[in-house]
C-alpha cells in the first residue's frame, strides 16, 4: 500500500473540505439516539431481538441513498478483524462500544463517511453526523432530515412527555449529543481552558480532551459538547453550545496574539523545534507526536509555517493512531514498533509536501 | 475530620459532586461510602451510569432514615411488566431496559431526571413526524392561542375571528382521529 493511497484512506472524504473556523474549529458533530418502540433496549434485548433489528434495517436501507450521499455501507461488525475495528474508531466512524458488541452491532456509513447509523450501540440507533468547521446549525438539519427518513420505516420509542425514549436517563428527550471538536493551542499553553471550564460546565456543557486517557488533552484538541438533553430544545442547545464554541475561537486568537506579542520567539522555537522533531525523528512516542503536530498546526496557522498544508493535524492525528499503524503494517505491532513506524510515516508524510 | 455520613469514624474519603452546576463535596468514612454507593467503579476505572447509580443513590439519603425503608421495600416491587427490570436494578445500572420502563418507574423518575439536566423533566425538542400523531396538531393549537389572545389584546377582532375559526377546525380534527381510533 502507498503511503498517499493509505492516507486516503485516514482522511474521510468530507476532512478536507474547510467549513467555517476551520483554523481553530476542525469539526462539528450531531449524534441523535433513538429506539424501537416494541423491542427491548440492547443491555437487555435478547440476541434474537437485536439479530431482527439489525436484519430489518439492512434490508431497507441498504443500497439506498440518502439525497446526496450515495449507497450507505451496512458494515456487520462481527466480520471486522480487530485492527480494522480500531481502525473505524480511531476515525470515529463507529464508538468502542459499539465495536465491543460486535456480535448483533452494525454501522451504516455513507460513502463520504459523514454519516453513519450505528445499530445496536447502547441504543437501537445512533444516528452521527459530522460536518467540518463550525456548522452545527447545518448538521443538525441534516441530521434531522436523516431521522426523518429512518422514522419512514422505523416506529420510534417516544413518548410525550419525555421526548425521544433513549435506554440512558442522560439522552432522554432529545438524544441528542452536538459536539465541536476544537484545536486550542495557545489556551492550553496559558492554561486558560481550565480557568474557564467551571464556567461552560455551568452552561449544562462538558469539555473534554479527546484522544487522551480520562480529562487530558492530547494534542491540544477538545470537545466541547451539550450534556442536557431533556427539557430544551435541539435549537437552543446548538444555540447555546455555539456561543460558547464562538467565545473560545475569540479567546484563543486573542491568546495567540498576545503569545506572539510577549513571546515571539519562544514560541517559534517551539514550534520549529516540533517540526524538526517530526521531521528528524526515528522513534516518537503518540503523545510527543500529538503536542509536536499542535504545535505544527500553530504555527501554519500563525503563518510562521508556510510551505506546509493546514489538514497535517487531522490526517497525522488519526494516521499515527496505534490501530491504523497496525492497519499499514497489516500486522500486530508491539508499542516500540509503533513507534518506529509512527516515526516513519511521519517523516514520509512531510517529505510529500516538499 | 469525621464522616458526615455516620459522624463516627474518620473521613478517609473525599467526594465531589457537580449537580445542576452546583459543587457539593462529602467526606465520609470508607464504610459508608461504599454503603451509599460512592465506591462502586470497577477496576477498568470510572464510567458514566456508576456515576449515575451514585447519584441515584444519594437520593435515598435525601429520605430520612425513618422513611427508608418502607420507601425502599415499595421501590423494590416496582418492575417492567415488559423487560422485567425492577427500579432497584435501574438504579444499580443507570439504564433502562425498554420503553415501557419509563412509563412504569414514572413516579419516580422526575427527582432524577431534574438532576441529570438542571432541573427539566419534560421534552420540548423535536416529535417525531409519524410517531407523533396529535401532537404537531395540538401544538399548533398552542401556538395558534397565543396569537387569538395577542390579537384580541390589539383588538384585532376581525383577525382574531380567523384564527379563532382555525383552531376550532384543529380541534375537530384531532375529535374526528380519536373517535376513528376507537371504532
Ligand atoms: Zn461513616
Ligand atoms: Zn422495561
Amino acid at each position: 500500500m502507498t503511503l498517499e493511497h493509505f492516507m486516503n484512506e485516514a482522511i474521510s472524504p468530507w476532512m478536507r473540505e474547510n467549513g467555517p473556523d476551520s483554523d481553530i474549529v476542525l469539526s462539528s458533530r450531531i449524534r441523535l439516539a433513538r429506539n424501537f418502540a416494541d423491542i427491548p433496549f440492547p443491555i437487555i434485548a435478547n440476541q434474537h431481538d437485536l439479530e431482527k433489528i439489525r436484519e430489518f434495517l439492512q434490508q431497507e436501507f441498504e443500497h439506498l441513498s440518502f439525497q446526496d450521499y450515495k449507497n450507505f455501507e451496512f458494515i456487520s461488525i462481527r466480520d471486522l478483524s480487530s485492527i480494522e475495528k480500531r481502525v473505524l474508531v480511531e476515525k470515529h466512524l463507529i464508538s468502542p462500544l459499539l465495536a465491543q458488541n460486535d456480535g448483533t452491532s452494525a454501522s451504516m456509513i455513507s460513502n463520504n463517511e459523514q454519516v453513519s447509523v450505528m445499530i445496536n450501540e447502547e441504543d437501537h440507533i445512533r444516528i452521527q453526523l459530522y460536518f467540518p468547521g463550525l456548522q452545527l446549525t447545518k448538521a443538525l438539519n441534516k441530521a434531522f432530515e436523516l431521522d426523518d427518513w429512518l422514522e419512514e420505516k422505523v416506529n420510534y420509542a417516544f413518548d410525550e412527555t419525555r421526548g425521544f425514549l433513549t435506554s440512558c436517563p442522560t439522552n432522554v428527550g432529545t438524544g441528542m449529543r452536538a459536539s465541536v471538536m476544537m484545536h486550542l493551542p495557545a489556551l492550553a499553553m496559558t492554561k486558560q481552558i481550565n480557568r474557564m471550564m467551571p464556567a461552560i460546565n455551568q452552561l449544562g456543557l462538558v469539555v473534554r480532551g479527546i484522544y487522551g486517557e480520562g480529562s487530558e488533552a492530547v494534542g491540544n484538541l477538545f470537545q466541547i459538547s451539550n450534556q442536557i438533553t431533556l427539557g430544551k430544545t435541539e435549537e437552543d442547545i446548538i444555540e447555546d453550545l455555539q456561543s460558547v464554541v464562538q467565545q473560545l475561537i475569540e479567546h484563543e486568537r486573542r491568546a495567540r496574539t498576545r503569545l506572539m506579542e510577549q513571546s515571539g520567539t519562544e514560541l517559534e522555537d517551539r514550534i520549529y523545534r516540533s517540526l524538526g522533531s517530526l521531521k528528524y525523528s526515528r522513534i516518537i512516542e503518540s503523545k510527543e507526536a500529538a503536542m509536536c503536530l499542535s504545535n505544527v498546526r500553530l504555527g501554519i496557522d500563525l503563518g510562521i509555517i508556510k510551505d506546509l498544508s493546514r489538514n497535517i493535524l487531522n490526517e497525522l492525528t488519526v494516521l499515527t493512531q496505534p490501530g491504523f499503524l497496525q492497519h499499514y503494517a497489516k500486522k500486530t505491532l508491539t508499542a516500540s514498533e509503533r513507534d518506529v513506524l509512527r516515526a516513519t510515516l511521519i517523516r514520509e508524510r512531510l517529505q510529500l509536501e516538499e | 475530620m469525621e464522616c458526615q455520613e455516620c459522624h463516627k469514624r474518620p473521613a478517609t474519603l473525599h467526594f465531589t459532586q457537580v449537580i445542576n452546576g452546583n459543587k457539593t463535596e462529602i467526606q465520609l468514612c470508607e464504610v459508608c461510602a461504599k454503603e451509599k454507593g460512592y465506591m462502586t467503579y470497577p477496576e477498568d476505572g470510572y464510567s458514566l451510569h456508576n456515576l449515575l447509580s451514585g447519584l441515584f443513590n444519594f437520593d435515598s439519603n435525601h429520605i430520612g432514615t425513618q422513611k427508608k425503608d418502607s420507601q425502599f421495600q415499595q421501590v423494590k416491587e416496582l418492575q417492567c411488566a415488559r423487560c422485567e427490570m425492577t427500579f432497584s436494578e435501574f438504579k444499580r445500572v443507570g439504564k433502562f431496559g425498554c420503553a415501557e420502563c419509563y412509563h412504569t418507574f414514572s413516579s419516580h423518575l422526575d427527582p432524577i431526571f431534574r438532576r441529570v439536566h438542571s432541573g427539566n423533566t419534560k421534552h420540548r425538542g423535536k416529535i417525531p413526524k409519524r410517531k407523533g400523531g396529535d401532537l404537531h396538531i395540538k401544538k399548533q393549537i398552542e401556538s395558534y392561542k397565543s396569537e387569538l389572545q395577542e390579537l384580541i389584546v390589539n383588538e384585532e377582532f376581525e383577525k382574531a375571528a380567523t384564527v379563532r375559526d382555525k383552531i376550532r377546525e384543529l380541534e375537530m380534527d384531532i375529535r374526528n382521529k380519536q373517535d376513528g381510533d376507537q371504532s
